[in-house]
């Protein structure tokens, strides 16, 4: 479970470029939840994940995961509970390891590293069973360096990677924006078999509409750092791309509106 | 004689190679440039004459030495990692504190390690044990043996689970992190046992020499570099067995470029102090070519 309470995170403050990226957001994900998230260019979705993820701290606000605070937790000690996939499909791999030496990393995740050979012959039997599963053809090739992969498999590969290690949250960022269609719905339909088949909880930026609506049990939108959209379940269910179009443009309105209220009055 | 002067600088070549693994772990591993080393280098030297005027043998010598190069390199990486000081900075301010503190060990800017002040070394025992077997042939094994046995350590090394870390960490420092991995503790590992090979070599080389001299890490890191390069260059290995293996071989025949500049370089005007820039413009050559090559190719195709 992922709880975030009145989290703010700003850039540069009380400068001219200041960037108020994250403000006030509060969020509670159930276990097993599979929330999408959209919203426009800057609107906060990547600094939301990486405030999760540690790569930030919050200036204000708490964020617990298991009940367990981790608001200013070291990323790499949060890490046992996340998985990250990134749009930069070669963010979530190390191009010049091999395949079975990306995967050795990823599975011994959260556990003290030592002077022991790290890929031993039975983890090469998961490793070819895991690597099957992606449908690519990849278990065959566990020594060739990723960097000689395509998008697509290098991005399953992350997949694997971030889901190894039996994380309880996944954190996905347009994570299918860099592939052509084909291989983006391939990735993306593993996406949600490994969500579902693990009961992760995750958290999936998209631009996709289509993709926010057709997957997972929650969309959100966010909109100048906070979440003003908020749909599940038969709401959801019910509810258009061209309805969700409508909703956010009356969003923007309403604070448009408020804005000039404020600055005539 | 050329013979003989060919023999000579395989042994340098040999010796400068396990320098030169060290400045492949940091260089090319760990993705950070580590200046330490041209200060690391006489300080294992300036330990090993420091342990050999008190009457310390020679093996315990030189494991003092492989400490001491490890401590710099932690200190270097705890200036990067702690207080965050850029890669090329940190090596630079360990060096420069380094260079007081080999003159303090070595109490004079240099000194000589011989027999007739009672200074035992690894080829003086070896040639007390093997009196039969002509002393340079000695020397080659012995130095052929010790770069193999390095390299085959530094190749487990980096197969398990910290060397693979160390690796990814070059690589993708995010990745470790998200991995659960400190990279900061990976990073330090990576430059300690870098900085304790390189003042191994630097060991090594005062019993090779008979000397110690305060200056002689000069440069030390762009030979090294320069080796690994050259390697890089001849051999092209993909695996870890293969890429540290022409790390040495790059060595070997860096040393003998050096050895035929200075040998035959008279005939254009070639002096030993040109050999700084002899390397200098080697290091530019090869890392420029790439890059000259793309240009002329753009300009052909335009
Ligand atoms: N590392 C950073 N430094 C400065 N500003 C940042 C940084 N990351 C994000 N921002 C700013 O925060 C705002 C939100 O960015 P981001 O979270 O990347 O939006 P999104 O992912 O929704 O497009 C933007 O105005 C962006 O410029
Ligand atoms: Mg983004």
């Amino acid at each position: 479970m992922l709880r975030l309470e009145r989290v703010s995170k700003c850039f540069f403050p009380n400068t001219p470029d200041e960037r108020r990226a994250v403000r006030e957001l509060s969020l509670l994900v159930r276990p097993g939840e599979f929330v999408t998230i959209v919203g426009s260019n800057g609107a906060g979705k990547t600094t939301l994940l990486n405030l999760v993820s540690g790569q930030y701290f919050p200036d204000r606000g708490k964020i617990f995961i298991n009940g367990q605070e981790i608001t200013y937790l070291p990323a790499y000690k949060r890490a046992q509970f996340l998985g990250r996939v990134f749009q930069n499909t070669f963010q979530g791999t190390a191009a010049s390891l091999t395949i079975e030496e990306n995967l050795a990393i990823a599975f011994r995740k959260g556990q003290k590293k030592g002077l022991k050979i790290a890929i031993r012959e039975p983890m090469r039997e998961v490793f070819k069973e895991k690597l099957s599963l992606l449908g690519l053809g990849l278990e065959r090739r566990l020594r060739d360096r990723v960097g000689l992969l395509s998008g697509g498999q290098r991005q399953a590969l992350a997949l694997l990677m971030a889901t190894l290690g039996n994380p309880k949250i996944l954190l996905l960022d347009e994570h299918t924006a860099n592939l052509d269609p084909k291989t983006a719905q391939k990735i993306m339909k593993l996406t949600d078999e490994l969500i579902r088949d693990s009961e992760l909880s995750a958290l999936m930026v998209t631009h996709n509409l289509q993709e926010a609506l057709s997957f997972g049990d929650r969309t959100l939108m966010m909109d100048e750092g906070d979440i003003v959209l908020d749909l599940s379940g038969q709401e959801r269910k019910n509810v258009t791309i061209e309805e969700l179009l409508e909703r956010f443009s009356e969003v923007r309105h309403k604070k448009f509106a408020e804005d000039r209220a404020l600055l005539s009055s | 004689m050329i013979f003989e002067f060919l023999l000579y600088s395989v042994q340098e070549g040999l010796l400068f190679g396990i320098l030169a693994l060290g400045v492949f772990l940091t260089f090319r591993c760990l993705d950070f440039p580590d200046l330490t080393v041209d200060g690391s280098y006489p300080l294992g030297a300036a330990v090993f004459a420091f342990m050999a005027y008190r009457g310390v043998g020679p093996v315990a010598g030189m494991g003092a030495a492989f400490l001491a190069g490890a401590m710099a390199g932690f200190f270097t990486g705890f200036l990067h990692t702690f207080s965050r000081i850029p890669a090329l900075l940190s090596g630079i301010l360990t060096m420069i504190c380094l260079y007081s503190i080999n003159l303090r060990i070595m109490g004079r800017p240099n000194i000589s390690l011989s027999e007739n002040l009672g200074h035992r070394t690894v080829f003086t025992i070896l040639r007390d044990f093997f009196p039969q077997i002509p002393e340079v042939y000695l020397r080659l094994a012995f130095l052929l043996g010790l770069v193999l046995v390095v390299k085959v350590l530094l190749d487990l090394f980096l197969r398990t689970e910290i060397g693979l870390a160390v690796r990814a960490t070059g690589d993708n420092e995010a990745l470790v992190e998200a991995q659960g991995i400190n990279p900061d503790h990976t990073k330090l590992v990576g430059i300690s046992l870098s900085n304790a090979l390189v003042a191994l070599s630097g060991a090594l080389f005062a019993q090779f020499q008979g000397f110690v001299d305060i200056n002689m890490g000069i440069g030390m890191v762009i030979a090294g570099l320069a080796s690994v390069i050259v390697g890089e260059v001849l051999l092209r290995g993909r695996f870890i067995f293969w890429i540290t293996f022409q790390v040495i071989v790059g060595s070997v025949v860096y040393r003998m470029a050096t050895a035929i500049a200075l040998n035959w370089g008279y005939v254009i005007g070639f002096q030993p102090y040109d050999l700084k820039l002899f390397t200098g413009l080697l290091v530019i050559i090869i890392l420029s070519f790439p890059v000259v090559r793309e240009r002329l190719r753009l300009k052909k195709v335009r």
